[in-house]
């Protein structure tokens, strides 16, 4: 269903007006951009030198990384969360972690350990929410890493509730190797890329930075505000 | 909280904010940390001015078709289901979100960090309405917990207080008990918070860009609180200043850099958000409704006019981290929610200049502002041009300087009249003057030696002096 618009013509007649022309009423192409300086960052840089890059970058933003080979991936993100404390996890619906090996850990050895795992269910409703809010543990899968800034990008849809990666005290995000860029550049190419190819956008994309912080009290930075008071993120060898 | 701030005139507010020495140590001690952050932030890159010089075409570009890429955001906005409000002035604007208030029959309200909010007195709006406001973004947290203490600076809004203060204000208002370590001070205000998220009818927030091609907009945080404000109440309202918008994604990240990096030094800031319309069908967090309310309230006045650069402005506060103005007398000085160099140029724009006259003279007119912004605003000539137009066409240039003028004219018109005045000078000064210097001037003295020394005259005028000089003297 279509939204309303509400006093638009006065407003922007307005502004024409001042920019003494009439409306525009016709396409306005995007000028050829005289500066790009951005498509230089990292240029050229191959997988493992964005990892390096990325390693690097992490130990700036509070972040621990781990590195694995697609069958060590279950014992490493079973570490991860042992550091953390344990359960309760709440993750994303997503085939991925079946298909990458994690259903033993995640359906069987976990629950074994009375370990509670929570897998998003849009049916449920309210509830998922709930179950993040008492999570010790979300864990996410990035879509596009930025090796400049250490960021994850995540695209919300019914299986991958926003708030897994915002309400539990601490936070995992699964990293496919393959999924590294240079910056947040090629981030924002591939986003449009989508929207151009087909007429939509996630209605909430997340670029992540780490764990949660503040520098508003005397400028001392506090590391835990109102999202994840840690985080980590394995990097899956899967090239 | 309107975006003029206290009841103070600038004087008393200026010397209240030089007799703080813990607010200029706290102004001094972020000028240095967050400066050096950035310009190692912008010197990494190599070729910084490249980059500035981008952001300023993409914001000229954008001033240009305004209307054109507004029209394009909301037309994209609905197709996704959200509702556009123009609004052109601040009662519009909060007059609007009052009318959603109300159908909504809100009692709750969380709001990320938003100036633009400030600006149309949102808040005092609301609460007007009987509806508990709650700010959530940590600084403006603080602030508002203290009686609404106005904040002092664009990012690190709660700058100039110490973290004892922010111990005792938690302390009478919310029963806090630990010490004044900013880690426990955080965690308190994490927990009292998470239950307002969780609770609260309406999220409103702020926008640093939209995007026009797919009706999106992008938060920029630290703390996560957007995140949680957009997420959990099933209405949300976000308040854009017509002018933060770009065409696509792809412009958008360069001005996120560029805020970034300008701003705190950070490479990305933790937490970046690109919304687009409501929530889908099947999703569950996220609001069932949104709003979109794009506001004028007399920025378009400033466009297409001598001004209209300062449009450009993406609100990192890099020329605020700069000037040695601001340093001095800090942020409560400017008497506006917008300090430091930006804040001169723009509250009297915004604001008028029967309000706003002083601020065009806070300044060295350095040019340091100039050279850091992001997206090169000419900053400097900017106040230069509003001090052309406070003289010469409003009248209005600091009565001081008017009666020393007028002074100094009536006396260099008549060469007796200058014979004389050079010539009692130093008797005049006499009293006033220890060893070669003035620290108490009398008259229109008295500005200037209130902050420095004025070097006394000398007892042998040049005319003097250059007569004996011709006699054969020295």
């Amino acid at each position: 269903m279509s939204g309303m618009i509400q006093n638009r013509e006065k407003f922007l007649n307005q502004i024409a007006s001042r920019l003494d022309r009439p409306r525009i009423t016709g396409l306005v192409e995007r000028p050829k951009w005289a500066f790009q300086p951005q498509q230089e960052v990292l240029k050229d840089a191959s997988q493992d030198e964005l990892l390096e890059v990325l390693t690097e970058q992490c130990k700036k933003i509070h972040t621990n990384l781990y590195t694995t080979e697609l069958e060590e991936l279950p014992a490493t993100l079973d570490e991860v969360v042992t550091s953390y404390g344990g359960g309760p996890i709440v993750t994303w619906k997503d085939a991925r972690f079946s298909k990458w090996g994690l259903d033993q850990l995640m359906k069987k050895d976990w629950p074994k350990q009375s370990i509670d795992v929570y897998e998003w269910d849009y049916t449920k409703g309210e509830e998922n929410i709930a179950k993040a809010e008492q999570a010790n543990v979300g864990i996410t899968i990035s879509e596009i890493t930025l090796a400049e800034s250490g960021t994850v990008v995540l695209f919300s849809d019914e299986n991958k509730g926003r708030t897994i990666s915002f309400l539990p005290a601490t936070y995992i995000a699964l990293i496919p190797k393959s999924s590294l860029v240079p910056r947040i550049t090629q981030a924002a190419q591939k986003m449009r890329e989508i929207y151009q190819k087909t007429g939509h956008v996630a209605s909430c994309i997340n670029f992540i930075t780490g764990p949660s912080n503040s520098a508003d009290i005397e400028l001392n930075l506090v590391v835990g505000v109102h999202g994840p008071i840690k985080a980590s993120y394995i990097v899956i060898n899967d090239l | 909280m309107a975006m003029k701030i206290g009841t103070d005139q600038f004087k008393e507010r200026v010397d209240k904010g030089i007799h703080n020495s813990f607010m200029r140590g706290a102004v001094a001690g972020a000028q240095d940390g967050m400066g050096i952050k950035r310009r190692l932030a912008t010197e990494e890159l190599g070729n910084w001015e490249d980059w500035r010089s981008h952001g300023e075409e993409i914001r000229q570009h954008v001033l240009k078709y305004l209307d054109y890429y507004l029209e394009q955001l909301s037309e994209n906005v609905a197709k996704r289901g959200g509702h556009v409000f123009f609004a052109q002035t601040k009662e519009e604007a909060s007059g609007y979100i009052r009318s959603i208030v109300q159908k909504k029959n809100a009692k709750k309200i969380v709001k990320s960090k938003s100036m633009v909010t400030e600006e149309i007195s949102l808040n005092a709006v609301l609460e007007k309405e009987g509806c508990e406001v709650i700010e959530t973004d940590l600084g403006e947290y603080i602030l508002q917990v203290d009686d609404h203490d106005p904040p002092s600076h664009i990012v690190v809004p709660a700058l100039h207080k110490n973290k004892e203060q922010i111990r005792d204000v938690f302390k009478e208002k919310l029963g806090y008990t630990k010490t004044s370590k900013p880690e426990e001070l955080a965690a308190h205000a994490r927990e009292m918070l998470r239950k307002e998220y969780l609770s609260a009818d309406i999220g409103i927030t702020g926008c640093n860009f939209a995007i026009a091609e797919t009706g999106s907009f992008s938060l920029v945080t630290n703390e996560g609180n957007a995140d949680l404000v957009t997420a959990l109440p099933k209405t949300q309202i976000t308040v854009m200043g017509m002018e933060r918008i770009v065409p696509t994604f792809e412009e958008m990240e360069v001005l996120v850099s560029l805020l970034t990096r300008s701003a705190v030094g950070q490479k990305l800031t933790s937490y970046i958000t690109v919304l687009t319309g409501p929530r889908e069908e099947l999703d569950v967090d996220g609001p069932e409704e949104f709003h979109l309310v794009i506001v004028d309230n007399g920025r378009s006045n400033i466009l297409g006019g001598e001004f209209q650069a300062v449009l450009q402005c993406i609100r990192c506060a890099a020329c605020i981290n700069v000037c040695p103005v601001y340093r001095h007398v800090g942020g409560h000085s400017y008497g506006s929610i917008y300090s430091g160099p930006i804040g001169a140029v723009l509250s009297p724009l915004l604001g008028g200049y029967d309000e706003y006259k002083e601020l065009p003279y806070a300044s060295t007119l350095c040019g340091a502002c100039t050279e850091v912004c992001p997206v090169k605003i000419p900053l400097h000539n900017l106040l230069h041009k509003h001090r052309e137009i406070i003289v010469e066409k409003e009248g209005k240039a600091p009565i001081s300087e008017k009666l020393a003028m007028k002074a100094f004219g009536l006396g260099a018109a008549s060469p007796t009249l200058y014979k004389l005045g050079t010539k009692m000078a130093p008797a005049a000064m006499n009293p006033f003057t220890v060893g070669d210097k003035i620290s108490k001037g009398p008259g229109p003295l008295k500005a200037w030696t209130e902050i420095r020394e004025f070097p006394a005259p000398n007892k042998e005028r040049f005319r003097d002096w250059f007569k004996n000089r011709d006699k054969g003297g020295k």
